[in-house]
């Protein structure tokens, strides 16, 4: 349990290590299965522990079913970090599903990692149903890692693409 | 060379072995290149060549990306040690079987780069990457073979391109791929060209939900070259033919390179060797790697 001390505390510590603009906070998107992870995030809230609320948690039946193509989408659409959580090995709903997810996900953070990707915005964690404190502690961690690097700026650049493209006035000025 | 082959293709043909032969032929209007060609009557094997200008992998010929080649019959296919590496895979994938196949080997010594640099000899500098560390330069399986039998390079794979990219920095790298990724245009001919994008439905084409923007923009030609990266992860056997076709000379292969290094360190496996081996990633060991995983 977190007191409102030890709370405040941890937000100044939050802000020394900022790196964004002013204002500026870390967009986290977790993908995480529905019957482990999903169930420590929701044991996490009953039991009122507190956390960075800067994840959005998306749920899927079980990290088998997380597409590497999701974790691109999340990222087009502004993420500044990637979280895919599930049942430790041995306690996957479909018995197998996290130990392919565990070869996929291998193999993906390394790719990303080789076309420039730092690997601190693309995390992995198993949490199970009764770990509502580990939960809180990855989704810290994870939070104060994306907040050390800032905004994915050079992921983000890529959507402004077409803002560049000069505006007809600014071609007619030109010609 | 090609004499021997013809043999082979006309005996098949004449005995009703095979329908249609798959192969490499001379394009009139360029010497520099061959092309792929298919051969369905006895009296045009004369047509068929083999030399170091025969690059493409034919393979993607029997994949039912290409069902109108499906429909000729029983196919005969001529095939270096790399091309037979896609087919392992194929048969693997069980996209046919051995048996529906007639493969003639080709026991090759190197093809070039660029046909305009064949003047007779291979050499270090007109020799095609991935030639360099070829030990399959006899095809592993095949019915017939085309010429003498070529001992393996004598040397492993040291991943040295691979390498040299991991050893900049992650600035250095992003800035690297954008400027490869920002000239995709998007033609699809990398997919076109891979044996193992087979798919009837490519994920790029699929617009409920569009999962990979169709634009030509940075942020739409990152996501198409991660994905079609990750989709050949543990299945490509490093042709190079999505490297070779692409129109702006993207290096695919160095990406797919990256991943079939890690799948080789990782899982102790490299694609298109064994076609009873799992796929590895229709496979598990519980003691996987998982140091990444808090
Ligand atoms: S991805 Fe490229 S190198 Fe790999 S099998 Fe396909 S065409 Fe060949
Ligand atoms: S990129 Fe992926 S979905 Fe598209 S054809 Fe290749 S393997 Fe299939
Ligand atoms: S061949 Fe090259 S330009 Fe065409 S889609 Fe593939 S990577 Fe892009
Ligand atoms: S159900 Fe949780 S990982 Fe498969």
């Amino acid at each position: 349990m977190t007191t409102a001390d030890s709370q405040s505390s941890e937000q100044e510590q939050r802000r020394e290590g900022a790196v964004g603009p002013e204002g500026w906070e870390p967009k986290i998107v977790a993908f995480v299965c529905n019957w482990c992870t999903y169930a420590g995030a929701d044991l996490a809230g009953t039991s009122r522990l507190q956390y960075q609320p800067n994840v959005r948690i998306i749920k899927l039946p079980c990290t088998g079913r997380i597409d590497p193509v999701f974790i691109v989408r999340a990222y087009e659409g502004g993420a500044d970090g990637v979280l895919v959580s599930g049942c430790h090995p041995g306690d996957c709903h479909y018995s197998s599903g996290n130990y392919h997810a565990r070869r996929r996900f291998a193999l993906f953070r390394k790719l990303m990692e080789f076309v420039g990707v730092d690997l601190d915005r693309l995390q992995f964690s198993w949490v199970s149903a009764a770990e509502g404190a580990k939960w809180v502690d990855v989704i810290n961690d994870v939070t104060n890692r994306v907040r050390a690097l800032g905004p994915f700026t050079e992921y983000q650049a890529l959507s402004r693409w077409w803002k560049e493209v000069p505006d007809e006035q600014a071609i007619e000025q030109r010609a | 060379m090609s004499k021997g082959l013809q043999d082979i293709a006309r005996e098949l043909l004449e005995k009703g072995e095979v329908q249609v032969v798959v192969g490499w032929g001379a394009v009139k209007a360029d010497p520099d290149r061959t092309r792929p060609i298919l051969v369905t009557d006895p009296d045009e094997v004369g047509e068929l060549v083999w030399n170091p200008r025969c690059v493409n992998n034919l393979a993607v010929y029997l994949t039912k990306a290409k069902s109108d080649v499906q429909a000729l019959g029983k196919a005969a296919i001529v095939a270096k040690g790399c091309d037979v590496k896609a087919i392992t895979g194929l048969i693997q994938e069980m996209q046919f079987s051995r048996d529906d196949l007639v493969i003639i080997g080709v026991a090759c010594k190197g093809v070039v780069s660029d046909g305009s640099l064949w003047q007779g000899e291979l050499t270090e500098e007109n020799r095609d990457l991935k030639c360099r560390f070829c030990d399959v330069r006899t095809p592993r399986t095949y019915d017939h073979l085309v010429g003498e039998e070529v001992p393996p390079v004598d040397a492993e794979d040291d991943w040295k391109d691979v390498r040299e990219l991991e050893e900049k920095t992650p600035r250095e790298r992003w800035d690297y791929w954008q400027e490869q990724f920002e000239r995709c245009i998007r033609c699809y001919a990398c997919r076109q060209a891979c044996p193992f994008c087979y798919c009837t439905r490519c994920i790029a084409d699929k617009t409920l939900p569009r999962w990979i923007e169709s634009g030509q923009h940075p942020r739409a030609n990152l996501a198409w070259n991660i994905i079609r990266a990750m989709h050949l992860a543990g299945r490509c056997v490093e042709c190079g033919e999505c490297e070779r076709v692409c129109p702006v000379g993207i290096p695919l292969n160095l990406l797919n390179r990256e991943l079939a290094k890690e799948v080789a360190v990782e899982y102790g496996y490299r694609a298109g060797y064994d076609s009873e081996a799992p796929p590895p990633f229709a496979t598990y060991r519980e003691e996987d790697d998982q140091s990444f995983i808090r």
